[in-house]
């Protein structure tokens, strides 16, 4: 019984949520210490270390397995947040005429699902734009060359030159900061209802999480999305 | 007809519970598995013995008109349980307790019985808390007493003001156990319409499923009845809206003697009725009594201008105020038991002082609590010369802290500020210590029916004291009944399961099927609530806190009108074979109609004034309560024989051989 | 007040129900939610009307008996209370109230406004209880003392009245604050410690069994709880649960 009970009942799925959800959030972090490194002026030699990090992030095997596990994350987050959605929809099959949630509970809590999508949208735009082309790209126009002479794809100058594009580069900034946004408001639910998934819960304590919870869920994305706009409006152009 | 047979064992008073139990007939296990029993109601009685009986190996079946055993409304009793464990040290003991309640009750109880409850009193405590049930505690990890009107020590149990829901949660989680072991069938939105009986014997119920109007045989070897009490003859009342008398009433037209049914008590701490569109009334914890000092104006004019609207209470200076009780009673002061404190409010209000807008309601004021807290707590945090202010709002803390849940109870009914403005309150039907006529195991004078809990009529006499209906309950359902039904029992190991396609059932179903086609097909052209009205206000009126001899004559006439009127001219909507809430209280408040008449008969015959009841010709000169010893210490079991007016009184000789029998005072 | 009621009408399981409008007039504002009812009841059986049918007891606020979704909340817009605690002074002249039943696929309506609510009395009998026979002898009362705020804690739990506004408030129609409740009052207390991990295994199981959706923790159920049950039950149940299945 108690193996099946990990797997198929109800509290297993919330618990695979909530433990892939953190994940991911501790994974944000790392994910905006590199990103960090795109606020360096290009005069002091960002290109080589963004580059040099991207690349070591591609290549040793711990951060391999990481991201690894982060890809199965992302994708069981998504397959599971589907499953519960559909099983949740079918506990009340025939509706309210009038239903008035906004006066007990927060918006963001209750479209976690429609937050989700958005977010893997743009994943999956995210992954095509920079880590595919990282990836599969070709060695076309950007060429980067390591310390040890191999020639990789410059991701620094494409992140940069996206941002700086005249004409599309504020758009894309744009778009950036709407993705930003609603990973800010799937985090400002996500986060304290993870700890409370997974039985963390104490009067003490919950006051302290809530608020570690919005301050992450406001902090992180905002730093995420003010890069971009650094970039196109401040950084010096390349 | 029936055995009108005390039963309680002989033997010193002490040892008669153990003597019994020894020299009872028991049933071996394997035997059980043979043997159905049916329970009527899941309250805390019915549910308590369901999960007993279930447990000892019988097959039971409980019938609820609630949707979930749950809901029982012994849910809703608020103080307190009474034992006699003496945690507290404060010189309690089963002998105390026992004299407690044979006194509260104005010597009108078994002794036999009132003794073997006090002596089982301390089990239920242990039992409930083997079960989960999560009374309050101190700081020291164990339990918490606090003491209750009426008595001299500190014996009540509690679980904030929700002890009758925790323990009757404790009894249906008791209940759960057994259904999910196959041993208890519970049989929920079913109303027991009938008892059938063969061979003198109880055999089964006609029950009517509330879903789909079907009717239902359900046989067994024996039933109880576990319906609770019948306070809703008087429409408005504490009782839950579907407590009602039909089990018990019904079982009473089989054959079941009916004791005591003027036996009422009245409650003096429930929130004042607000219009004629009322359907129910509130009960306010009577602990409120400890710190709520009770008054009315002491000149008419001002009672009159605050009824008008003119004057508010807070504006009358303290010489203006009468604090009725404390001038009556010095030594109870607010504290006099229900009875005493009920009609001393009645008294108040007919001469002239009520308060409210109908005249009937009195103050109970928390300004001088909240005082005296405050002072209190002021030397404590060590203020000096603190503000009249500061020591309002350091007793508001601990009013609030005392009694929060129910001043915002009563804020959401009301509409006023209990903090600020004293309460209203008025006495309201609550619990009736008459019932089904049972001897000392139980059994009614139908061999193989019993009755348990409140709709019995054995522990209490004629007033209960609070904190006590929970343990009686618990009591007759866990640690009596149980084992005094085995004596009946172990006749009918061999008798196999009872038929129900016999004539006796068929007869019973046909009656109960004539019956309800009769109420919707009446094409009538008033509701059913429209008679339970009409009825509540003759039995308020005339069979109420105080009764008199004409009164109750009337009374009689005018329920016989009534009832008369009620089959020619009810109209229930609908028709029998589905959900139907008007056909459900239809039945009910033909009986009810029925029971009035009994309960003002049992009120006129009763020519003396003894705890609820309250004759005006038998009174002090000091309009005390003057009971009649020589001549009425007896328990009236009334037999029905074809009409409430014709009931034939049967008298059970009450003899107090430990007690000395002595005139209630609380002066 | 005069008022206008939309009101969901169903016959019976198997037929399909519909709102239908009704007018009220003359409601006093010292009237409960339910004396309104009472109210219009009264005057359909007089027009030779079916009455609306509704969960109803003990009209103080324990029972757990009445369940209406009023304007699209369990219970109506006050807080901490039942339908039959609603006062009308809530509403103005002339307001549309909208009533419904308690909407989830395991509280199946039965008639009208009445829901069957059962799916709860059988996850308590999957295990809501401590195993102990009732035998005259069991140990003291006091033998086992209980650190006070676990008493307390388990005493809030227990004071769940098992209305289902958790489920009607709930977007998921999740069972899990009714659930955790009654988990909750047994694994505070030493009593109820032998048995919990079975205790809480099974109840989960039969929760699942029901149909009841998931829990999103949007916290609805606690606001609308008229006896204000915490969500720190459902994390209790969550962190039992756990401990349970990986034993």
């Amino acid at each position: 019984m108690a193996k099946s009970a990990l797997l198929k009942s109800s509290l297993a799925k919330k618990y695979w949520m909530a433990f892939t959800g953190l994940f991911l959030g501790l994974f944000l972090v790392g994910h905006l210490f590199g990103n960090l490194q795109l606020l360096i002026p290009v005069s002091e030699g960002a290109r080589d270390q963004f580059n040099e990090y991207a690349l070591f992030m591609t290549t040793n095997p711990a951060v391999k397995v990481l991201s690894y596990l982060t890809y199965l994350s992302i994708i069981f987050h998504a397959i599971d947040g589907v499953l519960l959605t559909i099983h949740n929809r079918k506990a009340r099959p025939q509706g309210y005429v009038n239903f008035k949630p906004s006066t007990n509970s927060m918006w963001s809590s209750r479209n976690m699902g429609i937050l989700g999508t958005i977010i893997l949208a743009f994943i999956v735009v995210h992954m095509t734009m920079f880590w595919g082309e990282m990836k599969f790209g070709g060695l076309d126009d950007t060429v980067y060359t390591t310390a040890n002479g191999e020639e990789v794809k410059d991701l620094y100058t494409l992140t940069i030159k996206t941002f700086q594009d005249a004409q599309y580069g504020l758009l894309w900034a744009i778009a950036y900061a709407f993705a930003m946004l609603a990973i800010g408001f799937h985090l400002s639910h996500g986060f304290s209802s993870g700890f409370q998934s997974l039985g963390v819960n104490h009067p003490k304590y919950n006051g302290f999480i809530k608020k570690l919870g919005m301050a992450f869920a406001v902090l992180v994305p905002l730093a995420f999305a003010v890069i971009p706009f650094y970039i196109h409006f401040v950084l010096e152009k390349i | 007809m029936g055995i009108f047979e005390s039963n309680a064992p002989k033997g010193p008073l002490a040892e008669k519970w153990t003597n019994h139990k020894n020299e009872i007939d028991l049933v071996n296990p394997a035997n059980k598995r043979n043997i159905d029993v049916i329970v009527v109601g899941t309250g805390l009685a019915g549910g308590s013995a369901a999960a007993t009986l279930a447990e000892l190996g019988y097959n039971v079946k409980t019938f609820c008109y609630q949707d979930s055993p749950r809901r029982a409304h012994s849910i809703a009793a608020q103080g307190g349980i009474n034992a006699a464990k003496n945690y507290q040290g404060d010189g309690d003991s089963i002998y105390r307790l026992f004299y407690d309640t044979i006194k509260g009750g104005d010597y009108r109880s078994r002794e036999s019985n009132v003794y073997r409850l006090a002596e089982v009193s301390g089990n239920i405590i242990d039992q409930c808390v083997a079960q989960g049930v999560p009374f309050a505690r101190e700081y020291g990890g164990l339990l918490d007493n606090r003491s209750f009107g009426g008595v001299l020590v500190s014996r009540t149990f509690y679980a904030k003001g929700q002890t009758g829901q925790q323990l009757l949660l404790g009894a249906y989680s008791a209940m759960n156990r057994q259904i999910n072991r196959g041993k208890i069938k519970s049989y929920n939105r079913h109303e027991m319409l009938d008892i059938v009986k063969v061979d003198g014997k109880a055999r089964g119920i006609i029950a009517r499923n509330l879903v789909t109007g079907e009717l239902e045989r359900h046989s067994a070897h024996a039933v109880v009845v576990a319906s609770g009490g019948y306070g809703n003859v008087f429409f408005l009342s504490t009782n839950a809206m579907g407590s009602n008398v039909t089990a018990s009433w019904k079982i009473h037209k089989k054959g079941a003697y009916f004791a005591n049914p003027c036996f009422t008590q009245i409650h003096p701490t429930c929130i004042p009725v607000s219009g004629d569109h009322q359907s129910k009334l509130t009960l306010m914890s009577e602990s409120l009594r400890n710190d709520g000092r009770i008054w009315v104006p002491k000149k008419k004019e001002d009672a009159i201008a605050i009824r008008e609207g003119k004057k508010k209470p807070t504006e009358l200076s303290e010489e203006e105020r009468d604090y009725y009780l404390e001038r009556r009673y010095p030594a109870f002061g607010n504290l006099v038991p229900r009875d005493v404190a009920s009609r001393a409010a009645k008294e108040r209000c007919d001469a002239g002082y009520g308060v409210n807008k109908t005249g009937e309601a009195v103050y109970l004021d928390f300004s001088s609590a909240i005082m005296r807290y405050g002072k209190e707590a002021a030397t404590t945090k060590k203020i000096s010369n603190p503000s009249d202010a500061k020591i309002k709002e350091l007793g508001k803390e601990v009013v609030e802290s005392k009694y929060g849940n129910l001043f915002q109870m009563y804020e959401k009914i009301v509409d006023q500020n209990p903090y600020e403005t004293p309460m209203m309150i008025y006495p309201a039907v609550h619990y009736t210590m008459g019932g089904v006529w049972v001897d000392y195991n139980l059994q009614t004078t139908i061999p193989g029916c019993y009755a348990i809990g409140e709709a019995n009529f054995s522990d209490h006499g004629a007033n209960r004291l609070g904190a006590s209906a929970l343990m009686q309950g618990l009591a007759d359902g866990y640690f009596v009944l149980p084992y005094t039904i085995g004596n009946y029992l172990a006749d009918d190991i061999r008798t196999g399961a009872i038929p129900t396609d016999s004539p006796e059932f068929d007869a019973a179903e046909t009656e109960v099927r004539d019956r309800l086609e009769k109420l919707v097909n009446n094409n009538g052209t008033k509701s059913v609530d429209h008679f339970h009205k009409l009825l509540g206000k003759i039995m308020w009126n005339k069979v109420g806190m105080a009764r008199n001899a004409q009164g109750l004559k009337e009374a009689i006439s005018e329920i016989k009108e009534l009832r008369e009127e009620f089959w020619k001219d009810v109209r229930v909507p609908g028709t029998t074979k589905e959900m139907n809430a008007e056909l459900e209280k239809a039945g009910r408040v033909a009986d009810f109609l029925e029971l009035g008449e009994l309960f003002a008969k049992d009120a006129l015959h009763r020519e003396e004034s003894c705890g609820g009841h309250f004759r005006e010709e038998y009174q002090t000169e000091e309009g005390e309560a003057l009971r009649d010893d020589e001549n009425f210490m007896y328990v009236a079991a009334w037999e029905y024989t074809g009409n409430p007016a014709d009931a034939v009184l049967h008298k059970e000789d009450l003899d107090y051989e430990n007690i000395q029998v002595k005139t209630r005072s609380y002066k | 007040m005069n008022l206008t009621l939309k009101i969901w009408r169903q016959k019976n399981a198997d037929t399909k129900g519909k709102m239908v409008t009704y007018q009220v007039s003359d409601i006093s504002t010292d009237m409960s939610f339910l004396e309104m009812m009472d109210v219009l009841n009264e005057q359909l059986i007089n027009k030779g009307d079916e009455p609306i049918a509704f969960d109803h007891d003990c009209r103080e606020g324990i029972c757990g008996s009445c369940n209406l979704q009023i304007n699209g909340e369990p219970h109506g817009p006050d807080r901490g209370i039942t339908t039959c605690q609603l006062h009308m002074r809530k509403f103005k002249d002339g307001d549309t109230i909208v009533i419904e039943p308690f909407r989830a696929k395991a509280f199946p309506v039965i008639k009208d406004l009445v829901v069957d609510r059962s799916a709860f009395d059988r996850i308590q009998q999957a295990g809501g209880y401590i195993s102990v026979n009732t035998s005259g002898n069991t140990q003291d009362a006091n033998s086992i003392p209980v650190e006070k705020e676990n008493a307390d804690m388990s005493f809030y739990a227990a004071t769940c009245i098992g209305c289902g506004a958790c489920v009607a408030a709930c977007k998921n129609a999740s069972a899990m604050l009714f659930t955790s409740a009654k988990v909750s009052q047994y694994a505070l207390l030493p009593q109820g410690e032998v048995e919990a991990d079975r205790r809480v295994l099974q109840m989960v199981e039969q929760m699942d069994k029901e149909g009841f959706g998931n829990c999103t923790n949007t916290g609805a159920c606690e606001i609308e709880c008229p006896k204000g049950i915490s969500l720190e039950n459902i994390a209790r149940m969550n962190r039992e649960y756990l401990k349970a299945s990986v034993k």
